[in-house]
């Protein structure tokens, strides 16, 4: 099967979907000619021309008003906003407006509407160009979120999401858009709510999603030469979340690493680890471990945030421990 | 005023029809004032003195065009042609309500009447406004989107980024700036500079669209410039923006406290936009005394109804408010 880089995998979601409903714009700004700040929209504005691919003005919560507006008459927006560490200025638009439509209106109107933006650090892009503020958004009622770990999978979720009537927060990993991996040409799409069982295993749980997924099946690569078996599972999305997926796997190996970027505290995997205390503790024997990013902001310098963000042997040492 | 009043420009079916809304306005309010301190729980800030506004705009206005409002918003749906019923209903929290009881007087919406919701973040429905317009123009539609908000919402960042995306895409939108000269307890003085207060249309320059002041509680001008800004904006000559200055004679939120000088409310009272009306259709002999009277009547005799079909339609079921979360 043929591979192909992580961004250009978003970028097919979008352009299929474009082709086949002329009222879906992509809005935001440094999409059109320039291409996308991670060059994911390379080459749409030829294709779409203005309005459809559409550069905006640096204005976060109006770019997602704009949004929800044509969202709610008749078009739907793809907006980009390539950073989410600017989400925070768009904060109205999403949680007071997006994501209360349907429900405020009583079913009136959905809000079919796409956030596309990417998080993350090790790119040493520092305290302001580095955060995973997914969790933000999981808290919110009406949103959904998704958090894609490869290309196969960003554009299978990517096309779900366009098509879904809700509004999405679809996030991706700016170190991850040059990775490739293998991408049918037919189409396919991939539904939301869907974990995936990135590598099979019976000792341990690891469940990651986005980079810290590739992260994991490294440590689980290197742990098999000593007999350790790692199951990694990929939940994709976290609203919808697959539960089931994730439980039946937590039931087989009895002991969980949860692995995300995002800072520790207040992150998803204090979530995560409540439902399975919840639902499978007697299954359990071991306590639940977490790893995230280190609870400051994200400092430029390799020494620095190599120290701060999750790193391979902080993994590795987060299994050993519910082993031990 | 008399003969060269320009009411007599209007055809008398579209007088009436502005006269009985402007009156459906102040009765509901007028009600409601009594209603929300008594009988129905939450909050509403009324509408009253300022009917000319919501009025002028949406009579030049066609049912597929789009408005978005504001907290103080039964004005704007009630002159959109919303139901009494229904509005009531939503007040009073039942399942008779626009919204099926769940969301109050901050929400009401009716998206087949072209209201993209009442909105209880100032200024949260401008840039929706814009995106409706940004719609209309993917589409090729010949629909326009109005964003009403006050001039306290003029203030908000938001305001200056819906602004300026409508203009750099020349999107039909009409801007209507109700300048009723209170921010919840603040005079509008305290937060404008002394060179835009007059006027704070002149902001529209800097986007480069046109903007004018008129006088918002005369609702012949209201009409009349509106439908000049609507047809500008329907022909795809792009944004537009009425400041309207009036008056918020009730007080912030209907039970709240009042700081105003009463002084300065009386002043205003005076210059009430439907008694200014009434004397005008006389002066003018548009409409007597008696079909004033008429209509009167028939307006007080729908809000009564209304309210009795609130009061009696059934409460929501508790669960009803896990419905909705997702489409």
């Amino acid at each position: 099967m043929r591979k192909i880089e992580f961004r250009t995998a978003v970028r097919e979601a979008m352009e299929e979907e474009m082709r086949k409903d002329p009222l879906l714009f992509l809005f935001g700004y440094d999409v059109g000619e320039y291409g996308g700040e991670f060059r994911v929209s390379q080459g749409m504005h030829a294709e779409f021309g203005d309005r459809r691919v559409q550069d905006a003005p640096i204005n976060e919560n109006g770019m997602v008003g704009l949004g929800v507006g044509a969202s709610i008459t008749g078009t739907k927006a793809i907006i980009e906003i390539a950073f989410m560490d600017f989400l925070p200025m768009a904060m109205d638009a999403i949680v007071n407006q997006a994501a209360k439509f349907n429900y405020t209106f009583a079913g009136q109107r959905s809000v079919p509407l796409v956030l596309r933006t990417a998080m993350g650090g090790y790119i040493r892009a520092a305290e302001q160009h580095s955060q995973c503020l997914e969790n933000w958004f999981v808290h919110v009622p009406g949103l959904k979120v998704v958090v894609p770990s490869t290309g196969y999978d960003a554009k299978g979720l990517l096309k779900s999401a366009i098509l879904d009537p809700n509004p999405v927060i679809f996030v991706e990993h700016k170190f991850m858009y040059p990775m490739k991996s293998e991408v049918p040409e037919e189409e396919y799409t991939i539904p939301l709510g869907s974990a995936d069982v990135k590598r099979e295993g019976t000792d341990v749980t690891v469940i990651a999603y986005s980079y810290m997924v590739h992260l994991t099946l490294n440590v689980a690569k290197k742990l098999e030469k000593e007999g350790i078996s790692v199951e990694v599972v990929d939940p994709r999305s976290l609203v919808p979340l697959d539960e089931e997926t994730i439980l039946n796997s937590v039931r087989k190996t009895n002991r969980v690493v949860i692995v995300h970027e995002a800072h520790e505290r207040g992150g998803w995997g204090g979530e995560m680890a409540a439902i399975i205390a919840d639902k499978a503790f007697s299954d359990l024997d071991a306590p639940i471990k977490r790893v995230g990013a280190r609870n400051t902001p994200i400092p430029f310098p390799a020494q620095l945030e190599e120290f701060i963000l999750p790193s391979e042997d902080r993994i590795e040492a987060a299994i050993r421990e519910v082993l031990a | 005023m008399e003969q060269n009043d320009p009411i007599t420009q209007i055809n008398a079916k579209d007088i009436r029809k502005i006269y009985e809304t402007m009156l459906k306005i102040r009765m509901f309010e007028t009600k409601e004032k009594d209603l929300i301190q008594t009988e129905q729980e939450g909050f509403a800030h009324s509408y009253v003195g300022e009917e000319a506004i919501a009025t002028g705009v949406a009579a030049a206005l066609r049912q597929d065009d789009y408005i978005t409002s504001t907290h103080r918003g039964h004005g704007h749906m009630i002159a959109k042609g919303g139901e009494l019923g229904k509005m009531y209903g939503e007040l009073y929290g039942r399942t008779s309500g626009y919204c099926r009881g769940r969301s109050g007087s901050l929400h009401i919406a009716d998206f087949d009447l072209g209201v993209l919701g009442a909105n209880g973040i100032v200024g949260g429905g401008i840039p929706i406004a814009v995106g409706a317009a940004y719609s209309i123009q993917l589409r090729k539609s010949d629909q326009v989107a109005v964003a009403f908000f006050g001039e306290g919402a003029m203030n908000q960042g938001l305001f200056h980024e819906a602004a300026n995306m409508a203009a750099i895409y020349q999107l039909p939108v009409v801007f209507i700036v109700e300048v009723n000269h209170w921010q919840c307890g603040v005079r509008y003085e305290t937060v404008y500079h002394p060179s835009v207060i007059e006027n704070v249309a002149i902001r529209a320059q800097s986007y480069g669209f046109p903007g004018e002041k008129i006088d918002g509680n005369d609702v012949v001008e209201v009409y009349q410039y509106a439908k000049k800004a609507i047809e500008n904006a329907r022909s795809g000559k792009g944004p537009y923006m009425l400041a309207c200055y009036t008056y918020r004679i009730e007080t912030h939120f209907m039970g709240d406290i009042d700081i105003r000088p009463a002084d300065e409310v009386n002043e205003w009272r005076k210059n009430d936009p439907i008694e200014n009306l009434e004397r005008r259709m006389v002066k003018a002999a548009i409409m007597s005394g008696s079909e004033m009277e008429e209509i009167r009547d028939s307006v007080s005799t729908q809000v009564t109804q209304a309210i009795d079909f609130a009061r009696q339609s059934s409460k929501p079921e508790p669960e009803s408010a896990l419905e909705h979360v997702y489409s």
